[in-house]
């Protein structure tokens, strides 16, 4: 963890202090202004600006905590993404062991991935056709849905710097156990992610957000 | 916590500030943006709940109107947490050119999503979206999906049309749109693919009782009660036929155990007994009478046993059964070889010293047996053996009414469930009088 309001953790941009939750974040936006910093070296330089990053009535927030595996996590990050059915977001998450794993919330159906560290030779997405066999981790997964998407924004600490794409093409893999495989195809190489379906008790959830009349 | 809550001012606007592009009537929005489609409650106009504008996307698509059993808004508790009923669709499926219509509700919480139920003629469902993917085999004559260690059954595949709708959904809904929905059910579950544009949704539907949908969601009217049987409703009768099963199998079971003790005690009860001796030098052994002796009970079989210490000799029995009071005379005869040596291979030996020769419907009287033995070898022996009369006592046609009469309430219990299953499976795919049902096979 950075020290406390050391000369890095002031906003370059309005001055108000940054705290990073999560050591190997790259990237955060201002809660006040919205700029959107990276980190180099000990310095933040200011991006560019958050623009309007609409709310998407997520019940997980900045804080949010819970377990997965026997693990505690954190929720430090997001990403909101726009598709043909409305919005969803990547919550960017630090685990016990300082690794970080993404929670998916798609229609408030969760998952849990982490990307896979062994580079292994993925397909052409765009050759891939729904129902569709792979092997990936001695896993088999079918292919169960493609996803054509942009970012809405993103908040809060992320392990990597790009934050502006206008189109990012998801490949969804499904497994009889629950298990889920998304290729995050935006980007060349696409990147592999691994991971599982998560009921809303089995997370165990803290410090989620509150809902009026909920 | 240095990075704050969202702003308020960006919180989705209000429910009341939203009003229906095509009709101006206000349009309540209960899912916190997780909706596609909404339609309008007014003008039946399905319109894109992504869209703050709401645009119009199918202007008055409702055709018909079917009301609600739970109205849109109303709260229930299940498993636990809070669902409120945020939309609503008649769905139709055709076969053999009649309608077939059944609802469904989308019910939503803020943290768990979406579940969904249905109801069909007074039968509901509780249904979860799956995430996990059933297996399908496909190859047997009826297709069977395993899930959760479970197996289920294909029970039909038909195109299910979307022909009336209120409410929220989580996709992209239009009035009149398609999907092929196909059953598959274990009582009480129900397994159905829907596949629509290459997407293949899968859910799991839990038979319920109209009653616990109506306390959950607290409404007072009362709910029609259930008609026919529907695809996953538990056969109520099962429990009747497997309970009189394990009952009947209790008594088979006491009845072979006494079958058992009956053959080993009571069977074979020894009338007569007795050793003699065939000196073929002595003519007096060609021939001999029996003392008499007693055979009781219904008329029934008699086994008479000849026990002869032959070595490499012969002989051969004329026997006659006579009854003393009647002079009926049942005449048979038996007869014995015995063989053994030594050769280049070993010890060797052929034929036998015992044997049986069975009389059947002897009635009881007194009876004495006349022994005539004759035969073997020139060089042979004085041959010693011994006469065993033995009447079989019990009659085994007892168990086997006993059995009939046991099986035939198991029988009886049976006929409910198989009528309750076929009552099933009549709405199937797979009813035995419907010629036309293959048709389905093609989609």
């Amino acid at each position: 963890m950075t020290g406390p309001r050391s000369r890095g953790t002031a906003c370059p941009n309005c001055g108000a202090p940054i705290t990073f939750r999560w050591a190997q974040a790259v990237q955060t936006t201002c809660a006040y202004c919205k700029a959107v910093l990276v980190r180099r070296d000990l310095e933040l330089e200011r991006v560019g600006l958050q623009a309007d990053f609409p709310h998407t009535g997520s019940p997980i927030q900045l804080g949010t905590e819970g377990t997965w595996i026997s693990r505690s996590f954190i929720v430090v990050g997001r990403i909101g993404y726009q598709w043909a059915r409305g919005r969803w977001n990547e919550w960017h998450c630090r685990l016990a062991d300082g690794t970080s794993a993404w929670l998916s919330d798609a229609q408030l159906e969760y998952a849990m991935t982490t990307e896979l560290s062994v580079p292994i030779p993925l397909p052409d997405v765009h050759g891939v056709h729904v129902g569709e066999t792979f092997f990936w981790n001695e896993e088999r997964y079918q292919a169960s849905t493609l996803t054509r998407a942009r970012y809405l924004g993103t908040e809060g600490e992320l392990p990597f710097t790009s934050y502006s794409r206008d189109e990012c093409l998801f490949v969804d893999f499904q497994n009889d156990k629950g298990g889920l495989a998304t290729i995050d195809a935006t980007d060349v190489p696409s990147v592999l992610f691994v991971g599982q379906y998560l009921s809303f008790d089995e997370l165990a959830f803290r410090n989620l957000r509150e809902f009026d009349g909920w | 916590m240095v990075n704050a809550p969202l702003d308020p001012a960006q919180a989705r606007p209000r429910a009341s500030s939203l009003s229906c592009p095509s009709c101006g009537s206000a349009i309540a929005l209960r899912t916190e943006g997780w909706s596609a489609s909404v339609v309008c409650a007014s003008c039946g106009s399905v319109l894109d709940a992504t869209d703050p504008n709401l645009a119009v996307l199918q202007s008055q698509a409702n055709r018909i109107s079917v009301e609600p059993r739970l109205p849109l808004g109303s709260r229930g508790t299940w498993s636990g947490a809070t669902w409120e009923a945020v939309g609503f669709q008649q769905v139709t499926i055709t076969v053999d050119d009649t309608d077939y219509s059944w609802t469904e509700y989308v019910c939503f919480n803020p943290y768990r999503g979406f579940l969904y139920l249905s109801e069909y003629q007074g039968h509901w469902n509780v249904i979860e979206k799956l995430r996990r993917r059933p297996t399908e085999n496909t190859s047997g004559a009826r297709p069977v999906a395993t899930f959760d260690g479970r197996t289920f059954k294909h029970f039909q595949t038909a195109t299910a049309v979307s022909t009336f709708a209120l409410g929220e959904f989580p996709w992209e809904l239009r009035v009149g749109d398609s999907v092929i929905a196909k059953d598959y059910v274990d009582p009480p579950f129900i397994l159905s693919a829907e596949a629509s544009e290459g997407e293949v949704t899968w859910s799991l539907g839990t038979y319920t009782s109209s009653d616990l949908i109506r306390l959950a969601f607290r409404i007072d009217a009362r709910f029609p009660s259930p008609s026919g049987v529907f695809a996953n409703q538990p056969n109520p009768y099962s429990g009747l036929a497997r309970s009189v099963g394990r009952t009947l199998l209790l008594f088979l079971a006491a009845f072979a155990v006494m079958l058992g003790l009956n053959v080993a005690f009571a069977g074979n009860t020894t009338a007569f007994e007795q050793a003699y001796v065939f000196d073929r030098a002595d003519s007096t052994s060609n021939a001999l009478v029996t003392p008499t002796f007693e055979l009781t009970g219904r008329p029934s079989r008699v086994e008479v046993g000849l026990l002869a210490d032959l070595r490499n000799d012969w002989v051969y029995f004329n026997l006659s059964l006579i009854n003393e009071v009647t002079g009926e005379v049942r005449d048979f005869s038996a007869q014995m070889s015995y063989y053994a040596g030594r050769d280049s291979d070993g010890n060797w030996s052929e034929g036998g010293r015992r044997e049986k020769v069975h009389l059947s419907s002897v009635p009881s009287g007194r009876y004495f047996l006349r022994i005539a033995p004759e035969g073997g070898e020139a060089s042979g022996v004085a041959v010693n053996y011994t006469v065993t009369v033995k009447r079989d006592v019990p009659s085994y046609l007892f168990y086997l009414f006993a059995a009939l009469a046991l099986a035939l309430p198991a029988v009886l219990a049976l006929i409910p469930s198989a009528s309750f299953e076929g009552r099933r499976w009549s709405e199937s795919d797979y009813a035995p009088d419907t010629g036309s049902s293959d048709d389905d096979e093609e989609e």
